[in-house]
């Protein structure tokens, strides 16, 4: 097995009384995609806030290819690998499809300090966003507002954001939350593509049981907050916990 | 060419496009269009307004940022040409030296309340900038050695830009420093405005628009939104001083009254919104108009009451010394109608 790239070490969040994720110990390696399932109110959008650093952990770190990164902002976290997507869509609603692809090229080229060069002239930039506007077919929407977007539309743009990034570490949360039948699939080809393709760390956010079972190498469950199981999808499903507590229902139904 | 002048942002759009002609060619050749000390006090105060709208623009249209220390900056520009020649003498290299030195304190006091500020909350910068402004106004007015006080402070700038210095006559209009004055303000404006216009299309102004609308998303792909609002920040003030420094050179007098009065703040936020905010070209267009406004409308107003005598309650209303009022009910109208600005809805209707 390939080594280790993401891990979090006892983390921990509380917000007054209440814990949200609790000391939850984690090692994602490098190739491999990851499903974190449970219920509503799990925690799972929490963690993931806690590893992209939208949130302080309470207690315990985050460690990205052996470096603690804890303490870093979140563009600190983003600029060493860690990208993320989000489940309620979270974009730039008044500039263009192409700008809001564009502007994540942009900063990962390190060009955002450039001042004085003419935005439209950067052709490179541009090509590159319609690359991956392609890849989520969108290329004939580019000059659309994002406000004037479908919902299926705006959710796969924030799917484009994330893979425009290049991160080492992909979060998907929910992707495919709210989308119809027939848009669906784009976006889980899109994750499986990655998956194949590339090295890298994937982490899925996911409640179909059939996409996680056609995706996902490994199942983590989490309840109230806690790592409740965490092993290979078949062992994870057929687990006692999962059976009863998650699953039961979802499993009947596929 | 045009397109790299430009930036690659045109107007879209026919009317604007005229407009803008319009008022780049009276602007151009104002000495020779509008003849007279009046106008042309009228046409160099567009300029400058110009620059400083399109500099506040910079920040609160295109960023996201609310500011009340714009004519602060402002006045750290004109203040510092002022002292300059009062203090190293008559000449070009005081005005270089005031010029340069205003814009570098502007940009390092925005930067010390920038660093203090908009690492919390942008809603925060607001307050901090309303005290500070509050704070200079009142040292300018205490430091009276220094500052004049409510006075100001009248000095000397080189004679080739004083009404004495003669050149001849070119199409009947007898050619003064005055003129060039003007002229060095004109292209010093419009050079400065097209570098903003660059800036905002730049890539760094793509992330500025992208801070404006979503600091949260743009955090998250990478950008520091801290230090792009801070440069933001820096740049504009550094503009508004040199609009400041421009306007100096072209009074021959400061005082807390024409560059630090929280009206010209106020005056800025009107611009700004009635030609249409994250638009450069909205500064023109609300500079332009409010500017007339300011300087005409009582003449125009004069002119109606006379028209109206005899009528009942016309005359009172149209009185001259109720031009406040009727700017006021410009100024509902035009954002009850163009909530996007004029721009915004040349723009945007057709």
């Amino acid at each position: 097995m390939s080594q280790t790239l993401l891990e979090t070490a006892g983390l921990t969040v509380r917000f007054g009384g209440h814990v949200a994720v609790d000391a939850v110990s984690c090692a994602f390696r490098a190739g491999e995609l990851t499903a974190i399932v449970g219920p509503n109110g799990a925690g799972k959008t929490t963690y993931f806030n806690l590893i992209s650093g939208q949130i302080a952990a309470s207690s315990g770190t985050v460690t990205l290819a052996g470096q603690d990164i804890s303490r870093l902002s979140v563009a600190a976290r983003c600029e060493r690998g860690l990208g993320r997507a989000f489940q309620l869509t979270n974009l730039f609603p008044n500039l263009t499809v192409l700008e809001n692809v564009r502007l994540v090229i942009q900063g990962r080229r390190g060009r955002g300090f450039s001042l004085f060069s003419m935005a439209s002239a950067e052709f490179e930039l541009t090509d590159a966003a319609l690359v991956v506007l392609e890849r989520v077919r969108l290329d004939r929407l580019r000059d659309h507002k994002v406000a004037e977007l479908s919902h299926g539309n705006q959710r796969k743009l924030e799917v484009a954001m994330l893979i425009a990034l290049e991160p080492k570490v992909y979060m998907f949360d929910e992707p495919t939350a709210g989308m119809s039948v027939d848009e669906a699939p784009v976006v889980l080809d899109l994750i499986a593509e990655l998956k194949r393709d590339s090295d890298a760390t994937i982490l899925l956010v996911e409640h179909k049981m059939d996409v996680i079972r056609t995706l996902a190498d490994r199942i983590v469950v989490l309840h109230n907050g806690a790592l409740a199981a965490d092993g290979p999808p078949a062992e994870v499903m057929a687990s006692d916990i999962v059976q009863e507590a998650y699953m039961g229902r979802e499993l009947e139904d596929v | 060419m045009l397109n790299t002048l430009l930036s690659g942002d045109r107007p879209r759009s026919l009317v604007l496009t005229a407009l803008l002609l319009g008022v780049l060619i009276s602007l151009a050749f104002a000495p020779f269009l509008f003849p007279g000390v009046r106008s042309l006090e009228t046409a160099a105060t567009i300029c400058i307004f110009i620059l400083l709208v399109a500099s506040y623009d910079l920040l609160l249209g295109y960023t996201g940022i609310v500011s009340f220390a714009h004519t602060m900056f402002f006045g750290l520009g004109a203040y510092g040409v002022a002292l300059a020649s009062t203090h190293v003498g008559r000449g070009w290299g005081a005005l270089a030296l005031g010029t340069l030195a205003g814009a570098l304190a502007a940009a390092v006091l925005a930067l010390v309340i920038g660093l203090f500020s908009l690492r919390v909350r942008a809603i925060f910068f607001a307050m901090i900038t309303l005290a500070v402004a509050s704070a200079v106004a009142v040292l300018v007015s205490q430091l009276y050695q220094l500052t004049g006080g409510e006075d100001g402070l009248t000095y000397r700038i080189p004679r080739e830009l004083t009404p004495a210095f003669r050149l001849g006559e070119v199409f009947g209009v007898r050619i003064t420093g005055k003129i060039l004055n003007y002229y060095l303000i004109f292209f010093c404006c419009l050079a400065l405005f097209l570098l903003l216009l660059r800036v905002v299309n730049s890539p760094f102004g793509r992330v500025l628009q992208a801070v404006r609308e979503n600091d949260f998303r743009a955090e998250a792909i990478g950008y520091r939104v801290v230090y792009y609002r801070i440069t933001a920040t820096c740049l504009s003030a550094a503009v508004a001083a040199l609009a400041g420094s421009l306007y100096a050179i072209w009074l021959r007098y400061v005082g807390p009254d024409t560059t630090l009065s929280f009206e010209i703040m106020l005056d800025i936020l009107l611009m700004v919104v009635i030609g249409g905010m994250g638009t450069m070209y909205g500064a023109v267009l609300g500079a332009v108009i409010f500017v007339l406004a300011q300087n005409y409308l009582q003449n125009l107003m004069g002119v109606a009451a006379d028209a109206a005598t005899g009528l009942p309650l016309l005359p009172e209303l149209l009185d001259p010394n109720r031009w406040l009022l009727w700017l006021g009910v410009l100024f509902i109208l035009s954002v009850y109608y163009f909530p996007a600005g004029i721009v915004g809805r040349l723009r945007a209707g057709r």
